[in-house]
């Protein structure tokens, strides 16, 4: 029999430019079940930061609002969706777009996106204007050495541990 | 943020002490801003042996400093970054006009 591995978690905060830190911190700590290397939960940690602060700047532009953010781990992938009630994205095609940005003035470089797709494997983004925008990202953690079964299970506890407490 | 000038070869250097994200910009570009209107001068090296994490917001960040610096003369370089970081200053070609400096200078 298949061992699959399943978690979930979800956090609700608000749109504070504080929280960017929390959020990216959170759902490394989280992902870190999966026994990432560093260089795995590295690109997962600036993809949440992009997508959270696209909610905070963007969709909330500095009002106070909520941001969801959920992860899910199913067998070795991360999904990972974050959620605002904002102002939405009038061209999503064209906001993917590198250095697309409409806040340029504010030192903003049209990345974030870009960024979020070279270092996850999938980005889907719903967006509706004056409804809010939603960003769904999945990373496949790949395991250098493919156990059998039941040693994977042992070895993914013994080096989350020390994931954990090297970082 | 911490920096040192050299007046002898008029370079300033400037060391980023926390990570960089759209939350600590704001006080980092005021302070460098500061810095570099002080002294105004001929190379800026901002070193990264401080950061573990950087991402969109930091290039905004280096892009805006370097219009500033170039526009009182001088050029920049960027180094003792991690491999992350490494990445997303590749990604976004900010690399070709501020180079990552691989070995440590020695002051
Ligand atoms: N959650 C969101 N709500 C509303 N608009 C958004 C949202 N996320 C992104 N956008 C729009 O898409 C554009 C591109 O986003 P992207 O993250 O690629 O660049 P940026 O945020 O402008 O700059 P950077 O991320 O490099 O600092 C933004 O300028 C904004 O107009
Ligand atoms: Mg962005």
């Amino acid at each position: 029999m298949k061992s699959r591995y399943d978690n979930e978690m979800e956090l609700h905060f608000l749109s504070k430019s504080s929280n960017e830190a929390f959020a990216r911190i959170t759902v490394a700590a989280f992902a870190a079940q999966l026994d990432p290397t560093i260089e795995e939960l590295a690109d997962i940690k600036t993809a949440v930061s992009e997508a959270v602060t696209n909610s905070i700047i963007h969709g909330y532009e500095n009002t106070e609002g909520i941001v969801k953010l959920k992860a899910t781990l199913l067998d070795n992938v991360v999904e990972i969706e974050v959620s605002d009630n904002g102002k939405g994205i009038e061209d999503v095609e064209l906001a993917r777009k590198p250095l697309y940005t409409t806040k340029g003035n504010l030192e903003r470089s049209g990345m974030g996106f870009t960024i979020m797709e070279s270092f996850m494997d999938e980005v889907e983004i719903q967006s509706v204007v004056e409804i809010g925008t939603k960003v769904t990202m999945r990373k496949k953690i790949k395991k250098e050495v493919e156990n059998e079964e039941g040693e994977e299970l042992e070895e993914t506890e013994l080096t989350q541990e020390n994931t954990l407490m090297n970082s | 943020m911490e920096s040192s000038f050299n007046s002898e070869d008029n370079t300033l250097c400037v060391s980023i002490t926390e990570d960089i994200d759209h939350h600590t910009t704001e006080k980092i570009r005021r302070k460098m801003d500061y810095e570099i209107t002080r002294f105004m001068p001929r190379k800026v090296m901002f070193d990264f042996s401080k950061v573990s994490f950087m991402d969109s917001a930091g290039i905004g960040l280096l892009i805006g400093r370097y219009k500033l610096i170039k526009l009182l003369g001088g050029n920049a370089e960027i180094i003792n970054t991690n491999k992350s970081i490494e990445k997303v200053l590749e990604m976004s070609g900010i690399v070709k006009i501020i180079p990552i400096q691989k070995k440590k200078e020695i002051s």
